[in-house]
């Protein structure tokens, strides 16, 4: 791939490769490859267009990482700040790279900062980027727990010989208020908390939860908090509670008074999956 | 007591504990056998199990020891378990990798390497279990500091934190200036205000080479 300062307007047809679409008639059913984020959508970029990473043409790339925003953005896709982020960087590195060469006079003052290539630290980035990813992809090639071994359950045992956990009957509304009173009074009034921006719905902790019933089959109340979890959560996650219920994706029961409470799925993923599709949006 | 005998009594002791069994506590039980002795049964055991070739054997994980099944019998345990595959999204891979090799780490520090906002996913890796809040960090803010957990060791299968596969070297551009390449790296365990009954942390070990 060559390196050419200016855009080019040929570039264009290239991200057809990045959509597959199964009826080529109907220009609504396009899929996007997934990115996890600007600097896994620039790899990607490098990667195709084969390009030697310590050496990016800026200026292609640029304009084929706007074209996919552009794109992204036409399918209504929220963008994500991060990715404007990358745009802004990618066009401030190209814009450094059109500067004419320095005067004779200027080259003692700008030495210090026209030493570094303006790619360099982007290119540090993805690097530390890409050795991550496949330090992700190295954890999951061992022989994982459940997945490739497995060890003595014990949970299960307890639940058919009934011993302290005999499960005696649904939770009522009173058990689990008292349950989540006893974990909201766990929360330290005056500790300082983690102020994060994400906003977490209920919807998206509705998927949580159930993500986790059907990977474990049954969950207690107390595993769905943490240490950190923040008041706001706690309430979110109660009401994701009292709503699974409603819809009778999950069965909640108590051993006994102020007892484990402990939380099924009596429905299997795929059709759970298309149940919470139809009735929560 | 005869060495076949020990080695009984700790296979018996292994098989009903329910999580990875820590060879203290094996010491403990057995009250006059030494460490090292307890270390030879415990290897000759395993010799057994591959000997004989059971459909599991012993192995050391999260600093102690466990039966596991044989990764090449997963799919007949699959018959008969219900089916529950690990669900780690990438994206939680990537994080839970960082917050691995990085540790003591903030969130900071690992959206920096990712580029994206990691708040949601280190929620849901806390409540999974995998990491833990290792304490809060003392500059503006108080972040909290992340590592991984004992389930982390267990889920992976791996005896301790330097046993991680090691991370591949970045090539090529020469040795990068190391503070702006790894900003936060070698200040971190200082600047902890460590959470009570801390492990010790195997950062040392983890930074890369």
């Amino acid at each position: 791939m060559e390196s050419t300062p200016f855009p080019n307007k040929e570039g264009q047809g290239e991200f057809s490769g990045d959509i597959k679409s199964d009826q080529p008639e109907s220009p609504l059913n396009v899929k996007l490859e997934v990115f996890e984020g600007p600097l896994d959508l620039l790899l990607h970029l490098i990667k195709k267009n084969e390009i030697d990473i310590y050496d990016i043409p800026i200026a292609v790339i640029t304009q084929q990482y706007l074209e996919y925003l552009e794109m992204m953005k036409s399918l209504n896709l929220d963008i994500a700040g991060e990715f404007l982020l990358i745009a802004a960087t990618l066009l401030h590195i190209k814009s450094k790279m059109l500067l004419p060469p320095a005067e004779e006079e200027q080259v003692e003052e700008r030495r210090e900062e026209m030493e570094e290539d303006p790619r360099a630290e982007l290119v540090r980035r993805l690097l530390e980027y890409q050795r991550f990813k496949e330090a992700a992809l190295d954890l999951t090639q061992g022989s994982l727990l459940d997945r490739d071994v497995f060890t003595r359950s014990f949970l299960e045992g307890k639940l058919l010989e009934g011993g302290e956990e005999a499960l005696i009957g649904e939770a009522t509304l009173f058990g689990l208020l008292e349950a989540l009173k006893k974990v909201l009074q766990g929360v330290p009034p005056g500790e300082f908390q983690e102020v994060s921006l994400d906003q977490l719905n209920i919807k998206e902790k509705i998927h949580q939860i159930m993500d986790r019933l059907w990977e474990r089959e049954s969950l207690t109340f107390t595993e769905l908090f943490t240490a950190a979890t923040a008041r706001r959560e706690i309430i979110l996650t109660f009401l994701a509670l009292l709503e699974l219920l409603r819809l009778r994706l999950i069965k909640i029961y108590q051993s006994e008074a102020f007892g484990t409470i402990r939380i099924f799925s009596p429905i299997e993923r795929e059709e759970g999956r298309k149940r919470m599709a139809e009735r929560i949006l | 007591m005869e060495d076949a005998q020990l080695k009984a009594v700790i296979e018996s002791l292994i098989f009903v504990s329910e999580s990875p069994l820590h060879i203290d506590r094996i010491k403990e039980v057995l009250g006059e056998v030494s460490k090292k002795e307890i270390l030879r049964l415990l290897s000759d055991l395993r010799e057994d199990y591959d000997r004989s070739q059971r459909g599991f054997t012993l192995v050391e994980v999260a600093e102690g020891f466990q039966f596991r099944t044989r990764p090449q019998y997963a799919q007949w345990i699959k018959r008969l378990k219900k089916a529950k595959p690990l669900a780690l999204s990438q994206p939680a891979l990537e994080t839970l990798a960082i917050v691995a090799y990085k540790q003591p780490v903030v969130r900071a520090e690992v959206e920096k390497i990712r580029g994206v906002d990691c708040g949601g996913v280190l929620r849901t890796l806390l409540e999974r279990k995998l990491i833990r809040i290792l304490g809060k960090k003392d500059v503006p803010g108080k972040p909290l500091v992340y590592g991984t957990s004992k389930q982390f060791l267990e889920m992976f299968g791996l005896k301790d934190l330097s046993s991680l596969p090691t991370l591949k070297d970045l090539e090529g551009l020469g040795p990068p200036p190391a503070e702006a390449l790894l900003p936060f790296l070698g200040q971190g365990k200082k600047d902890i205000t460590a959470a009570e009954g801390d492990e010790p942390l195997a950062d040392e070990k983890l930074g890369p080479s």
